[in-house]
């Protein structure tokens, strides 16, 4: 009864989305206000249903009632309550509806904060959030439901993929999701504006704050995800350029564009037209993501189940959308009147650099991604495009872009001086190369190229600091004044600094991971030992173990450094009793930024085992940066003038650009 | 700079940079792709040594056989032809004898095994790597309940 009232609630909801998408519309064309009001109570009403419903399966995978479908594919008795819980998630069905619960989460944001909106821009992006709700709601109701009963009930579940069976699982799919689904409102946004024909520096200032809750929410999901496969999967390896991995990595390159073009349209009122499209192409390309990762076009942990039907449906909805939203675009972006002039030697001028190289990037993923498709299908031959190809053509293209982000923040609007900047970045410049140069000493060697690797990563990091440093007049003023300057500088200035600086921080953790980590793999019995990284491992043998719902065989090692021993660590294979499924747990000991991984191999015939031994040097600075980044979008959007919200048009009309260069 | 000149800066440099990255496109499609073949393909594709590639099909059962350390040998056929594999490493957990596997790698001059530098099973042991299936069963393999793609 309660399964079919979470049903019941999700068609409740499709109704509703489906009054939604014309009603108020409606309303706002004929400047009805009780018709326009549908939308901010109706996208509330929205979210507590898609709620209920969610919560109702919840529910029946917290009570594994293996009636449901969805919880014996997905289920086991003797799954421990949280993966029960995040395996509501861990499957086609349940991640759509999590898709859909996160969409109108948004939906519902935008109706209860977006007080300060113009009424008919906030009816319309609610009215286009509202269509996507129709779209995946019928996608979920229609061909992935996860109500679906079976009868007999059987007594036992089928288990949950024990690779999902990990912390993670709670974890990386909402975020990813928030930051995913979150662009949403972008999108919404942008087509309001062009539904309504008008578009000013305040709608830049509306969707800034949305654009980066998505992005901070991304850049936690991606890293997080990346930290999980590194330790889960038990190959050492935290990006494999996988599909999958690349859906949800376009999002987040064409979100960084959109943040970083929002902010000269809301300065300087130049972009408008390229804002604009930017917000569509990101979410296209959240939906392309879902697509790629839904329809099973693609094998891999992430396609649960493939079903040609679902993919049909996604597609539909991407051709839908996608076109639509372009034919809109191209409809009514020329009537938009472009403003703003600048020298190419500004800071509008090293933000589009960075829009251009960011949205080439995006394509080249999107290429190398979606090329082996395509040809399969035209051709039938079969390539995989793997990290060779995008270390290549990514990898070089970026490179322009890590040299030119200390220059950005220290440019004036309009006409900037390229020359001070360079002034100003000699010390950070010539200090990065030294810092640089005492790593690759200290990690003995390696190519020449990771010194400038690793500088180009510590620029970043000292540039950021140069122009907070610059900010605050620190060396033209006493040292208390600058304090006191640095104290008063807004937010946002602290949040690119800090995000400037993750993304060094990151930058820096690749090259040296990639250049100083070495691997060992060696056959041991017990009482031999191996070396890595300047730690010596020693096997201590063996032992069996039983979890709640695997076996698993664990080896014991004992790390020591000049003689003593400093740590130990178990590593483990793991079989889940339920679908026979063999899983490798790593061991991984931490020093400092640096990582001893620990994962076994086979047996061998005389009694030894295959132990592979990674030593990855500052590999921690990878997610480090990521979590830097994301500390940079949370500051960014607790500043003031994010918080206090715009003024509204009526106090304020034809809203001019807001502030003077900082 | 005028205004004219200035866009032209823009527009030239922008497009200069696409160009670049279109190059780049393209010789990394020539350079940096692995094609991905079944034993029965090898004959006529001639595969030249040296060139990566990807090669799938089931590990011949009774043909693993573990070398010196951590070095295996085994065969994969698609039931027409049959390539022996060497592989220094540790084999994914999913990895066995009758099953679906994709090994990527090289061959070396005047050799005919291929050294895989890569050994890929897919996570979910109901289904084999898609590719592989998809090629058994174009060449009228019969696949078991177990290990088609559901």
């Amino acid at each position: 009864m309660i399964i079919e009232l979470g049903h019941f609630s999700l068609v409740l909801a499709l109704a509703v989305a489906v009054v939604l998408s014309v009603i108020p519309l409606y309303g706002s064309r004929r400047r009805d206000t009780a018709l326009m009001d549908l939308a901010p109570a109706g996208s509330v009403l929205l979210f507590l249903l898609v709620a209920a419903s969610f919560a109702v399966l919840t529910y029946a995978h917290v009570v594994s009632d293996f009636s449901v479908l969805n919880v014996w594919q997905n289920s086991h008795s003797l799954v421990p309550l949280i993966y029960r819980l995040s395996g509501v998630w861990g499957n086609h069905e349940g991640s759509m509806l999590l898709w859909l619960l996160i969409l109108v989460f948004f939906s519902a944001l935008v109706a209860i904060f977006g007080r300060n909106l113009p009424d008919t821009l906030k009816v319309n992006v609610l009215v286009v959030q509202a269509w996507i709700t129709t779209a995946f709601a019928l996608f979920i109701l229609l061909t992935s439901n996860p109500f679906a009963r079976l009868s007999p009930a059987p007594g036992e579940g089928k288990d949950l993929n024990p690779v999902l069976q990990d912390l993670g699982l709670a974890i990386h799919p909402p975020l990813l999701y928030l930051g995913y689904v979150g662009f949403s409102v972008c999108f919404s946004f942008a087509v309001a504006a062009l539904l309504e024909g008008r578009i000013d520096a305040a709608w830049a200032r509306w969707v800034r704050p949305w654009t980066l809750a998505a992005w901070t929410c991304l850049t936690a999901g991606i890293a997080m995800g990346s930290y999980w496969a590194y330790y889960e999967l038990g190959w050492g390896g935290w990006w494999f350029w996988d599909p999958v991995e690349n859906a949800s990595f376009m999002p987040w390159l064409a979100g960084t564009a959109l943040l970083h073009s929002a902010l000269v349209m809301e300065k300087r009122e130049a972009l408008k037209i390229w804002t604009l499209l930017l917000a569509i192409l990101t979410f296209s390309l959240s939906l392309l993501g879902t697509f790629l990762v839904r329809s099973g076009v693609l094998t891999s942990v992430h396609a649960f189940a493939t079903d040609p039907s679902r993919g049909v449906f996604i597609l539909a909805i991407l051709m839908i959308f996608i076109g639509g939203s372009l034919s809109l675009f191209a409809f009514r972006a020329p009537s938009l009147n472009a403003g703003g002039l600048f020298a190419p030697i500004s800071r509008e001028g090293a933000l589009v650099l960075n829009n251009l190289i960011l949205t080439v990037c995006t394509a080249t993923v999107l290429i190398g991604t979606l090329y082996p498709l395509l040809l399969e299908t035209l051709t039938g031959e079969k390539i995989s495009v793997g990290a060779p190809f995008f270390n290549l053509t990514f990898g070089l293209l970026m490179i322009p872009l890590l040299v030119a982000v200390p220059f950005g923040p220290l440019l004036a609007w309009k006409r900037g001086d390229l020359l001070g900047a360079l002034q100003r970045l000699y010390v950070a410049a010539g200090l990065s190369l030294v810092v640089a140069l005492a790593l690759y000493y200290r990690e003995n060697g390696g190519p020449v190229l990771a010194i400038l690797g690793m500088a180009m990563g510590l620029f970043l990091v000292f540039g950021a600091f140069v122009d907070l440093g610059g900010r605050a007049g620190a060396g033209k003023v006493s040292a208390s004044v600058a304090w006191r300057r640095l104290k008063g500088l807004p937010r946002s200035a602290f949040g690119t600094a800090l995000a400037h600086m993750g993304l060094g921080i990151t930058v820096l953790g690749v090259v040296a991971v990639t250049t100083f980590q070495s691997e060992h793999v060696v056959e041991m019995k017990p009482g031999m030992t191996t070396e890595a990284g300047g730690y010596v491992l020693t096997f201590d043998g063996m032992r069996e173990a039983k979890g709640p719902n695997f076996t698993e065989e664990r080896g014991h090692f004992t790390v020591s450094r000049g003689g003593a021993a400093v740590a130990d660590v178990w590593s483990s294979k793991r079989v889940y009793v339920a679908q026979r499924m063999p899983t490798t747990e790593a061991g991984i000991l931490t020093f400092g930024l640096s990582q001893l991984y620990v994962s076994l191999g086979d047996h061998m015939d005389d009694g030894g085992i295959v132990v592979r031994v990674w030593w990855k040097p500052y590999i921690l600075c990878i997610w480090g940066g990521a979590l830097f980044m994301m500390a940079g979008g949370i500051v960014s959007l607790s500043d003031r003038r994010l918080r206090v919200g715009a003024p509204s048009r009526r106090s304020r009309p034809a809203t001019p650009a807001m502030e003077p260069a900082e | 700079m005028t205004r004219k000149q200035k866009r032209l800066a823009i527009i030239g440099g922008g497009m200069g940079f696409i160009v670049a990255a279109v190059l780049l496109v393209m010789f990394a499609f020539g350079q940096a792709v692995a094609y991905f073949y079944v034993p029965g393909d090898l004959g006529k594709a001639n595969v030249q040594p040296g060139t990566r590639i990807r090669l799938g099909g089931l590990v011949e059962t009774g043909s693993l056989k573990r070398g010196e350390g951590s070095t295996v040998t085994f065969t994969v056929t698609d039931t027409i032809a049959t390539v022996p594999v060497r592989y220094t490493g540790i084999l994914p957990d999913l990895f066995r004898e009758g099953q679906g596997v994709v090994a990527e790698g090289t061959f070396a001059a005047g050799n005919t095994v291929f050294v895989a530098d890569t050994v890929l099973a897919k996570h979910d042991e109901t289904y084999m790597p898609k590719d592989v299936a998809d090629r058994l069963k174009a060449q009228g393999v019969e696949l078991s309940g177990k290990e088609t793609i559901k």
